[in-house]
């Protein structure tokens, strides 16, 4: 097949395109250049678009002796992955940026251009199993992508390899030292990329400004303290909150809601964060099933797995969840599994 | 395979090849005073005489560098420099819009860093910044005054004699980025009137790494690098011997051979262009079709990327250029197009065929086998 390598500059997709390569495919690299204003070298664990990442992407085409060009998304990333971040916390909601970054970006502008330009598929280093348009979870489970990737259409699934369902991270980096590529030892990246700093809440103060408002605590009804910006907190977040007024009954308090109209961050006991029933939007099958549904739901990035009812709620799902899951934020995607079986994922509406 | 990429770097001559071989054989620092230092040091002069024949200058008017780069931010901020140093009211600059980064960031430094001001020539849609735009623009205030001799994306040719008479009625000094124009055109340095001169030596068939600057002998100049002084105080560094012999023979060729290559580029050139616009008949050709370098063809495709271009161009083993990159590898609206009132869809469409000494008929004909099937393919991809 001819193959589009997307080449971050970190180890994952060197070894996905090395993979690709030995199977005897004729694969292209590009490195996807998403930050405006580059910085000329790599600062942290943050970040896949420093210069030096792509000088590294670039390094490892030439070792595998495959093209390799830079395509400038920054425009795209800016308007469908940070602005979208921005817009979320401002509506209250937790989004998951790199789960949009796929599915705007790396699954549909790449793959949409890739395809144009006419190549077969793309190939990627996420860590999650594809096969015969199946999508199922990594073998190493502490590395599984299979959630942010579980926005793909089965049409997106059909046009998309991923070679390194069947390795675990040591056995990947293994792999790039035996093939000689140099980032075989380069740290992870993680934490979210256009954030240099890693202060979220700051980015989004620079972003949206003071907006300041109550702290109000949902037994009492009491206002228990003030703070700057509502977008700063998120459901289950205990620290920061900076109470005036301790609990009556001395207990913790747990951000509950986020109502960014009138700037209302609400808090309670721990238990008040379990819910037990979970509406969604419209989700994306990648493994379509019929409705109503025994299966698995993950709520967040690496959190634990729920057996779970799934009945249809208009276009949407309702999920009954068999334990209860705590401090579950509108905006996080419920992706449903049946085993390691990625079933399909939709955004949360409403938890209760 | 066909390499249409000359305007970045054409192959080094067979001859240049063999002296920078026989000299990096050779020991010897070119400063010493031994027999070895005596040697090399008749090869560096020998060859600062070849280069000052072959353009027209004096050897004392050759200053060695390390190529065009150097030479570029040399003449801006040397010049700047010293002309401020003697009257302090001089500290604007003038400059066409089209020029190349090593000029453009070079005079946005001095803006950013060292006080100065600029003034950007405007350049009409053909790319030519006309006399009466300069002369508009001089004033006390001007320190120094550049203009390319002729585009690296579009090949426009710009009438450096006229300026370099204007800019003197001013009494200003005007250096020109001579770095495209050198085999391809005649350059002589005494008769353009020009006061710096910008050459390096992989864009006609010497070595990377190996440039001058022409300098008029009354020219001030403060240096960037400080040292040894071995160009006339102005420039430092241990004399690079064997590129310098390269660069040399690399100019005496390109220089003797210049008439008859350039005959038979603008022949191949106009043949490609042809074919080009029978095959694409709404392919916009962007330039001076007059005033231009013979090598030069540079084409807007409407509807493609010439992003896209490139890449599918590159998988069928044709090589060519969309003209300007930063240093990420992103590719930007050029600079040189948007100053020439295209807009940016356009600009981001364009794609440069740049011919040299060893390009033939066989090219042409390579890249015509494949744009019609590339250009199709790529007005699939919507343009940003």
């Amino acid at each position: 097949m001819k193959l589009l390598a997307a080449l971050s500059g970190g180890v994952d997709s060197a070894v996905a395109a090395a993979l690709a390569v030995e199977a005897g495919h004729e694969v292209t690299a590009v490195h996807l250049a998403l930050s405006e204003a580059p910085a000329a070298l790599r600062s942290g664990a943050r970040g896949c678009c420093s210069r030096e990442d792509a000088r590294d992407a670039a390094r490892v085409a030439d070792v595998l002796g495959i093209p390799f060009y830079v395509w400038d998304l920054a425009e795209q990333f800016k308007v469908e992955v940070i602005d979208q971040f921005v817009a979320a916390y401002a509506a209250g909601q937790t989004p998951n940026p790199c789960l949009r970054c796929n599915e705007k970006i790396k699954f549909e502008a790449v793959l949409d251009r890739a395809l144009r330009l006419g190549f077969d598929a793309v190939v990627t280093g996420h860590h999650a199993t594809l096969a015969d348009g199946v999508l199922s979870r990594s073998v190493d489970a502490a590395k599984d992508q299979s959630y942010v990737l579980a926005v793909l259409t089965p049409e997106q699934l059909s046009r998309t390899v991923l070679p390194l369902g069947a390795m675990t991270k040591n056995e990947v980096r293994a792999f790039a030292r035996a093939r000689g590529l140099g980032v075989a030892d380069k740290a992870d990246s993680h934490d979210i990329c256009f954030i240099a700093d890693g202060d979220t809440a700051g980015f989004l103060r620079s972003q949206l400004g003071d907006q300041p408002g109550p702290v109000i605590d949902a037994l009492t009804g009491a206002v228990v303290g003030h703070h700057d910006g509502a977008y700063a907190f998120t459901v289950g977040q205990r620290r920061g909150l900076d109470l005036s007024v301790p609990a009556a009954d001395g207990r913790p308090r747990y951000v509950l809601s986020v109502e960014p109209v009138s700037s209302t961050v609400t808090v309670g006991p721990v238990e008040a964060l379990d819910v037990a029933q979970v509406i969604t939007a419209p989700p994306v099958w990648s493994s379509a099933r019929s409705l109503p549904l025994r299966c698995e739901v993950q709520l967040r990035a690496h959190g634990m797995v729920h057996g779970c009812t799934v009945t249809a709620d208009g276009q949407g799902w309702s999920i009954a969840l068999d334990t209860p899951a705590r401090g579950l934020a509108p905006g996080q995607a419920a992706v449903l599994y049946d085993g390691s079986t990625v079933l399909g994922s939709a955004t949360v509406l409403a938890a209760a | 395979m066909a390499y249409l990429d000359h305007a970045a770097s054409t192959p080094m001559l067979p001859e240049a090849v063999a002296a920078v071989s026989a000299g990096m054989a050779e020991p010897g620092n070119a400063s010493s005073l031994h027999r070895a230092g005596r040697r090399a040091r008749r090869t560096v002069e020998e060859s600062r005489e070849a280069v000052a024949a072959a353009l027209g200058a004096r050897p004392s008017e050759v200053l060695f560098t390390g190529g065009g780069t150097e030479s570029d931010n040399l003449a801006v901020k040397g010049i700047f420099w010293a002309r401020r140093a003697a009257d302090p009211r001089r500290t604007r600059i003038l400059a066409s819009a089209v020029e190349h980064h090593a000029v453009l960031d070079a005079v946005e430094w001095l803006v950013a860093h060292e006080g100065a001001s600029v003034t950007w020539l405007e350049v009409d849609p053909l790319g030519r910044v006309h006399p009466g735009v300069l002369e508009a623009a001089l004033g006390d205030d001007v320190a120094v005054a550049t203009v390319m001799w002729a585009n690296n994306e579009v090949g426009t040719v710009q009438p450096i004699a006229e300026l370099a008479q204007v800019a003197h009625a001013a009494g200003v000094p005007l250096h020109t980025d001579a770095v495209q124009a050198v085999g391809q055109l005649p350059v002589d340095f005494a008769a353009s009137g020009v006061d710096a001169l910008t050459i390096t030596g992989h864009k006609f068939g010497g070595p990377f790494g190996a440039g001058a600057l022409l300098l008029g002998r009354d020219v001030a100049c403060t240096p960037l690098l400080h040292g040894g002084g071995q160009e006339r105080d102005v420039r430092s560094g241990t004399f690079d011997t064997p590129a310098l012999a390269g660069l040399a023979v690399a100019t005496t060729l390109a220089t003797q051979r210049q008439p008859e290559t350039a005959l038979r580029l603008a022949g191949l050139r106009d043949d490609l262009v042809r074919r080009v616009f029978a095959a694409i008949p709404d392919a916009v050709y962007n330039g001076d079709p007059v005033h231009r370098l013979p090598g030069n063809a540079h084409f807007s495709f409407p509807g493609c990327e010439g992003d896209s271009l490139l890449l599918l161009l590159d998988a069928r083993g044709i090589e060519v250029s969309t003209g300007s990159a930063c240093s990420s590898g992103v590719a930007r609206p050029s600079h040189v197009l948007v100053a020439m009132a295209q807009d940016e869809e356009q600009a981001r469409s364009s794609l440069r065929f740049s011919l040299g000494h060893n390009s033939t008929v066989a090219d042409v004909e390579a890249l015509l086998d494949a744009l019609p099937a590339v250009v199709e393919r790529a007005r699939r991809v919507p343009v940003q």
